[in-house]
C-alpha cells in the first residue's frame, strides 16, 4: 500500500490509535482563490444584509426572513454543494463547510440557513427517489422553497425514535394520514416543505414523508418565544389526519430513524463549522472594543486580564477549527474512496461521513462549548456594555446557547462519541483491545524517558499526544473491564471519557496544522500559532488528567487505582511552560490586528 | 457597445500601513487587497447594468499590474466582465498608467470607457482625463448617474453647491464616484464563470514615468480627546483658544 492509500484508508475513531501525518490533511490557510472569494460572499452578503438588519430579524418582522433567504438563494448560496443537475453548484464538502462557518456569524439567520440547507434539504436530496429529488430539490436549492424537519415532539427530544406521531394509509390506498405533533420546528413559520417523522401503524420504527405546507391537515401553532435566535421561526407543528400522498414517503418505510441519524451527523459538524464563524465574529468585536475602550488612561487591550481572555478565545476557536476541516477532508476522503469501490455518490457521501460520526459528535460539543466560552468572555471584556442590550454581545451571548442543545444535547453527542468508539471496536472495526493491552503492559514496566530522541519543533507535543492516547485507552480499558455492561449507565464516567477523546482529538488536530503550517510558511512567520498550540496542549493535558481521575476514582480501587493514578500522571504531564508569555503573544497579534486574524 | 473598465488594485481600507526602505515604499506583508471601490462598485456595476438592460453587449476590464492583481481581476470577471486585460507593468504614475491603457485600448473600439474617479491609496484621480486626452476621446469626470440613449451618454455631476446634467456623444470616458451604480456581491455562478473567462496578459509597451515618489509619510498618531460637560462651555472655548489655537 503507498502513502496515498494509507491516507485515504483512515477510517472514523482511529485517531485514537494511529498517528497521522501532518501532510496528510487539510488546513484551513489552504484555501484555494475561488474559495476564498465564495468566503468573500459569504462575509459581504452578513456584512450588508444581516448585520444591518439584526434588531429588525429578531423582531420577527413579516417576510424579512423569507426574502433573506431568497437573496441567499439568489447569490447561490443554498446550493453549494448540491449537485448541478438539481440546480446546484456541486462543490465539495469543505466549501460547503466553509460556507456554513462564514455565514455562522449570522445569528438567528444563520439556523434558518443551517436548518434549510442541513435537515430541510439534504433528506430529500439522500433519501428522496428521482421524482423527489426532481420536484423538491431544485426549488429548495434556489430558496424560492424554504425546508423545514419536523422530528422533536413534546415527549420525544433526545429519544428520538420513541415520537407518538402515527401515519396510516387512507382507504383508497392514495394517501398517508399523519396524526401528531411536532414541536421546536426551526423554520416552520414559512417553510414550505417539512420533512416529517411519524410511525407507520405499529412499526417499531419512524418512517419519514415528505409534507407540503398545503397538505389537507397541516397547521401551525405560534411562534415560541425563546431566550435567544429570537429571529428564527420556531413553532410547534400539528397533523391532523394530515393527508401525503402515498409517492411522498421518503425512502423505505420504517427507514426513518436511519435517515434521522445521518443526517445529523451532518448537521453536527456543520453545527461546529457555523460556531466556529461566529467565536470569530465575537472575537473581532471584543478586540475592537478592548482596542477602543479605555479606563485609566489607557486602552484595556493594553491589560493583561482582558489580554488573557482575547488569547484563549482566539486558542481554542482555532484549535476546534483545526480540527473541524481536518474531520471534513476525511470525510470527502472516504467519500471518494467508497465511490472508487463502487458506491453511489449519495450513499458513499452519507456512508463517508457516517465513518466519521464519533468526529462529528466531537466537534459539535467541542465548538459549541468555545463559542459559549468565547461569547461568555466577550461579554466580560464589555463590561457593563457586555451587559446592555444595546451591544453586539447580549444578543452573541444569548444566541450561543441553543448551540449546546440542539443537533443532539452536548451529553447525548459526549456519550455517543464513547457508544460509537466501544461499538466499533467490538465490531472488530477498530482495535483498541490490543493498544489497550500493550499500555497496561507499560503501567508495570520502567517508563520509557526518551532521552535518546533528537528534538525537533514537535516532538514535545507530538509525544505528549501519544502519551494522550495511551492515558484514554488506559482508563478506557479499565472502564470496560470494571463496569462490562454496566458502562452505559455510568453516564459520569462516559461524560469523563468523552471529554478525554474530545480533548485528545483537538489536541492533535492542532498539532497536525501548526506542523504542516510551519512546513509551507516557515517557523518564522507561525509564532503565535506555535504558542496557540503549546497553550492548548499543556492546557489539554491538565483537562485530560482531571476527566481521567474523576472516571478512576469512581470505579478503580486500592493498588490497581494507586497504580493507574500514576500511569495517568505520567501519560499527562507535560513540560512547564510560560503560558501567560505565550497567550500575550497571541493577545499581541490579534490587538495589532485589530481582528481575529488566524 | 463594447465597454472597457478600468481596474485598480488597492489595500482593503482597513490596511495597517507600514513603511518600510527608509520611508520610500509601502510594506505589501499581511496586506489585503482589494479592487478601488470607486473602479468595483460605480464603474463595473454600471457596465454591468448597461450590458443587462441591453445598451452593451461586451465588457472587457483592464488593469496595469503584475501577476499579484490576478485575484482581484477574477474576482471582478466573478462580478460579471467578460474579458480581463493584465498590462504586466508596474506603475505609480497616472500618466504612465493611462499611457499603457492607451497603447492597449487605442485599436480596438471601445465605445465607453468607464473608470473610478480615484483609486484610495494615491488619490490621483487623473488617470482617466489622462486616458481620454491620449485616445482623443471626450472626458467627463465625478459622475453620479449615467444614461445611454443613442449613442449619447447622458451624465449628471456634481458641482459646486448642485448637480448639472450633461450629454456628450460616444466614444468616451468617463470617471465614476458614488451614486452611478449600487454595489453588488459575487453570486456563486459569477465565481464559477470567472475561472473560464480569459485573463489575458499583454506585454506593456515602454513608458516613462513623469513623476516618481521620493518618500512617505504617516500622519501623527492620533491624540487624547477631552470630553467636555455641555454645562461648561468657558472651559471648551478656553481650550479651543489656548490649546488648539483655532479661536
Amino acid at each position: 500500500m503507498n502513502a496515498t492509500e494509507s491516507i485515504k484508508a483512515i477510517k472514523g475513531g482511529e485517531f485514537l490509535i494511529r498517528e497521522t501525518a501532518a501532510d496528510s490533511i487539510f488546513i484551513p490557510e489552504e484555501w484555494n482563490e475561488e474559495q476564498l472569494m465564495i468566503a468573500e460572499t459569504c462575509t459581504n452578503f452578513i456584512a450588508q444584509q444581516i448585520a444591518p438588519n439584526l434588531q429588525r430579524i429578531d423582531d420577527q418582522e413579516a417576510g424579512l426572513m423569507p426574502h433573506l433567504m431568497e437573496e441567499a438563494g439568489e447569490l447561490g448560496l443554498l446550493s453549494i454543494s448540491i449537485p448541478e443537475e438539481y440546480g446546484g453548484f456541486g462543490k465539495d464538502f469543505k466549501t460547503s463547510m466553509l460556507v456554513t462557518e462564514k455565514l455562522g456569524a449570522g445569528h438567528s439567520f444563520s439556523v434558518a440557513f443551517s436548518a434549510h440547507t442541513g435537515i430541510g434539504t439534504l433528506p430529500i436530496l439522500y433519501y428522496g427517489n428521482e421524482a423527489q429529488k426532481q420536484k423538491y430539490i431544485p426549488k429548495l436549492a434556489s430558496g424560492e422553497w424554504k425546508g423545514a424537519y419536523c422530528l422533536t415532539e413534546p415527549g420525544a427530544g433526545s429519544d428520538a425514535n420513541s415520537g407518538k406521531a402515527k401515519a396510516k394509509l387512507s382507504a383508497d390506498g392514495k394517501y398517508y394520514l399523519i396524526t401528531g405533533q411536532k414541536m421546536w420546528i426551526t423554520n416552520a413559520g414559512f417553510a414550505d416543505i417539512f420533512t416529517v417523522f411519524a410511525k407507520i401503524d405499529d412499526d417499531e420504527n419512524l418512517s419519514a414523508f415528505i409534507v407540503e405546507k398545503d397538505f389537507e391537515g397541516l397547521s401551525l401553532n405560534t411562534e415560541e418565544h425563546k431566550m435567544g435566535i429570537k429571529g428564527s421561526s420556531t413553532r410547534q407543528v400539528f397533523f391532523n389526519d394530515c393527508k401525503v400522498p402515498v409517492e411522498n414517503l421518503l425512502s423505505e418505510r420504517q427507514n426513518g430513524f436511519k435517515i434521522a441519524v445521518n443526517i445529523l451527523n451532518i448537521g453536527r459538524i456543520k453545527l461546529g463549522g457555523g460556531t466556529v464563524g461566529a467565536s470569530k465574529e465575537v472575537i473581532t468585536l471584543a478586540v475592537r472594543y478592548a482596542n477602543e475602550r479605555e479606563q485609566f488612561g489607557r486602552p484595556i487591550a493594553k491589560y493583561g486580564a482582558i489580554r488573557y481572555k482575547l488569547a484563549e478565545q482566539a486558542i481554542r476557536t482555532y484549535a476546534s477549527e483545526s480540527a473541524i476541516y481536518r474531520a471534513c477532508q476525511n470525510m470527502e476522503e472516504a467519500t471518494e474512496m467508497l465511490m472508487a469501490l463502487g458506491l453511489d455518490e449519495t450513499k458513499a457521501k452519507l456512508k463517508g461521513t457516517e465513518q466519521f460520526a464519533i468526529e462529528a459528535a466531537i466537534l459539535k460539543v467541542h465548538a459549541s462549548e468555545v463559542l459559549d466560552y468565547v461569547v461568555d468572555e466577550g461579554v466580560q471584556i464589555y463590561g457593563g456594555m457586555g451587559y446592555s442590550a444595546e451591544a453586539p454581545m447580549d444578543r452573541s451571548y444569548r444566541d450561543s446557547r441553543i448551540n449546546r442543545i440542539f443537533e443532539g444535547t452536548n451529553e447525548i453527542n459526549r456519550m455517543l462519541t464513547v457508544d460509537m468508539m466501544l461499538k466499533r471496536a467490538m465490531k472488530g472495526e477498530l482495535d483498541l483491545m490490543g493498544p489497550a493491552q500493550k499500555v497496561a503492559g507499560e503501567l508495570v514496566s520502567i517508563p520509557d524517558f526518551g532521552a535518546a530522541e533528537a528534538e525537533g519543533l514537535f516532538t514535545k507535543e507530538k509525544k505528549y499526544i501519544a502519551n494522550f492516547k495511551k492515558a484514554i485507552l488506559m482508563v478506557a480499558g479499565a472502564a470496560v473491564q470494571k463496569l462490562m455492561t454496566q458502562l452505559g449507565k455510568e453516564q459520569e464516567v462516559l461524560m469523563n471519557m468523552a471529554d478525554m477523546l474530545i480533548e485528545l482529538y483537538v489536541s492533535e488536530s492542532l498539532q497536525l496544522r501548526v506542523e504542516k503550517l510551519v512546513a509551507l510558511r516557515g517557523e518564522e512567520a507561525c509564532k503565535e500559532q506555535l504558542d496557540i498550540m503549546r497553550v492548548y496542549i499543556n492546557d489539554a493535558a491538565e483537562r485530560i488528567a482531571r476527566s481521567g481521575k474523576e472516571a478512576l476514582n469512581s470505579f478503580a480501587e486500592g493498588d490497581e487505582r494507586r497504580m493507574m493514578i500514576m500511569g495517568l500522571k505520567r501519560f499527562t504531564k507535560t513540560e512547564d511552560i510560560n503560558t501567560t508569555q505565550a497567550r500575550r503573544n497571541v493577545a499581541a497579534k490579534l490587538i495589532a490586528e485589530n481582528k481575529y486574524c488566524f | 457597445m463594447k465597454i472597457l473598465v478600468c481596474i485598480s488594485q488597492v489595500p482593503d481600507t482597513s490596511t495597517k500601513i507600514i513603511l518600510k526602505n527608509n520611508n520610500t515604499s509601502v510594506s505589501s506583508d499581511g496586506v489585503t487587497y482589494v479592487i478601488n471601490p470607486y473602479d468595483e462598485w460605480y464603474a463595473l456595476i454600471r457596465a454591468i447594468e448597461l450590458k443587462e438592460s441591453g445598451t452593451a453587449n461586451e465588457i472587457h476590464l483592464v488593469t496595469v499590474g503584475k501577476a499579484d492583481v490576478e485575484p482581484i481581476m477574477r474576482k471582478a470577471l466573478a462580478l460579471g466582465g467578460d474579458e480581463a486585460i493584465r498590462i504586466d507593468a508596474e506603475s505609480n504614475d497616472p500618466n504612465e498608467t493611462a499611457n499603457h491603457i492607451a497603447a492597449y485600448a487605442a485599436g480596438i473600439g471601445y465605445n465607453l470607457i468607464l473608470c473610478g474617479k480615484e483609486s484610495i491609496d494615491y488619490n490621483n484621480g487623473t488617470t482617466g482625463v489622462m486616458l481620454a486626452e491620449l485616445l482623443g476621446m471626450d472626458f467627463l469626470g465625478f459622475a453620479t448617474d449615467i444614461q445611454i440613449e443613442a449613442g449619447t451618454a447622458i451624465v449628471k455631476r456634481e458641482i459646486e453647491g448642485g448637480e448639472e446634467t450633461d450629454a456628450c456623444s460616444l466614444p468616451m470616458v468617463i470617471s465614476c464616484q458614488k451614486g452611478v451604480a449600487e454595489a453588488r456581491i459575487p453570486n456563486m455562478r459569477g465565481i464559477m464563470a470567472a475561472r473560464t473567462r480569459p485573463l489575458k496578459v499583454i506585454a506593456p509597451a515602454a513608458q516613462t514615468p513623469l513623476t516618481a515618489i521620493l518618500s512617505y509619510e504617516l500622519p501623527p498618531a492620533k491624540t487624547g480627546i477631552k470630553l467636555i460637560s455641555p454645562d461648561n462651555m468657558d472651559e471648551l472655548i478656553d481650550l479651543l483658544h489656548s490649546e488648539a489655537k483655532v479661536i
